[in-house]
């Protein structure tokens, strides 16, 4: 198999003209899942027979849990690759990964403590997965303070990718809580084996809500780690390019107006 | 839309609450990238 297509795409100048491409469709996509997932989970859904309407913040929920542990694991797998291969690609995909992590995170905690309420009459408990997936909000912005803290970016990266990590050892944690420990958390409701416990009608707007979730990740990643890139090479040729490319944008604006 | 939509049974500050920040997350998450990007070539283009 030809391997150069992936070397090409590790260098900073090609990704940045394949995120350029493609993170436009990644918006539109997860523009029209998300439109479709929230009208099916507010509208379309029936209400649950147990929990009534309180039930819908499980679009919302479901979907910030999921991708607040798999871009943990995305950001500490792109730092065990810039610490081994010292990748500078891979080194802005990390550090691109934790503000868009931390914030699924806040929100997988915000909606579940309003989730919590209603249903177990508690906004926040001590309880493994809450702590747990506490701990992960706290890891990501380890993260990002540890980033800010350095002069050098070589020197802030290595230091990154260890955090994160070390961290990852927390992700198991976070995912088997609610079986390891008797949690006040419900179990999983799709991520497990055999039949989904919901019904389709339910279903369909949960997981055309997770792809679009993940689609809008995927175009905050793109576009945060063209934003490292084009700090971390700044005076080199393509980047010089681009400024040019952007100042006659503005100047092509202005005769317009 | 009908009253009992907007009421959600009576968990409306729970459902809506709960949409109200997810909204503002996801838009943060699609605009705070582009406007990073704007103010790095601003500041590249001040250095050059």
């Amino acid at each position: 198999m030809n391997w150069t297509w992936f070397h090409r795409l590790g260098s900073p100048p090609s990704f940045y003209r394949f995120a350029e491409r493609l993170a436009p469709w990644l918006g539109v996509a997860a523009l029209l899942l998300l439109a479709y997932a929230w009208y099916g989970g507010l509208v379309l859904a029936p209400a649950d027979y147990q929990q009534k309407d309180a039930f819908r913040v499980i679009y919302v929920h479901v979907p910030a849990a999921a991708v607040s542990l798999s871009l943990y694991v995305l950001m500490a797998v792109a730092g065990a690759v810039a610490l081994i291969w010292r990748m500078k690609l891979a080194e802005c995909v990390m550090i691109a990964s934790a503000p868009v992590g931390a914030s699924f995170t806040a929100l997988a905690l915000l909606t579940g403590m309003l989730w919590g309420k209603p249903m177990w009459g508690a906004y926040w408990v001590w309880d493994a997965r809450l702590t747990s997936e506490l701990v992960l909000l706290f890891l990501y912005l380890g993260v990002i303070g540890l980033h800010a803290a350095f002069e050098d970016a070589r020197a802030a990266a290595r230091a990154c990718a260890l955090l994160a990590i070390v961290g990852l050892v927390n992700v198991p944690i976070v995912h088997f809580s609610v079986e390891w420990w008797n949690s006040l958390h419900q179990g999983s409701t799709i991520l497990k084996f055999g039949k989904p416990a919901i019904s389709a009608d339910m279903a369909r707007p949960l997981y055309a809500g997770l792809l679009g979730t993940y689609l809008l990740c995927a175009y905050a990643i793109l576009r945060r780690t063209q934003n490292e890139l084009l700090l971390r090479e700044r005076g080199t040729r393509w980047v010089r390019e681009q400024l040019a490319a952007a100042a006659g944008n503005r100047d092509g604006g202005a005769h317009v107006s | 839309m009908s009253p009992e939509f907007w009421s959600m049974g009576g968990y409306a500050p729970y459902v809506w609450g709960s949409f109200g920040v997810a909204a503002a997350i996801y838009l943060w998450n699609a605009i705070a990238p582009r406007l990073r990007r704007r103010a790095i070539l601003d500041s590249l283009a001040d250095d050059e």
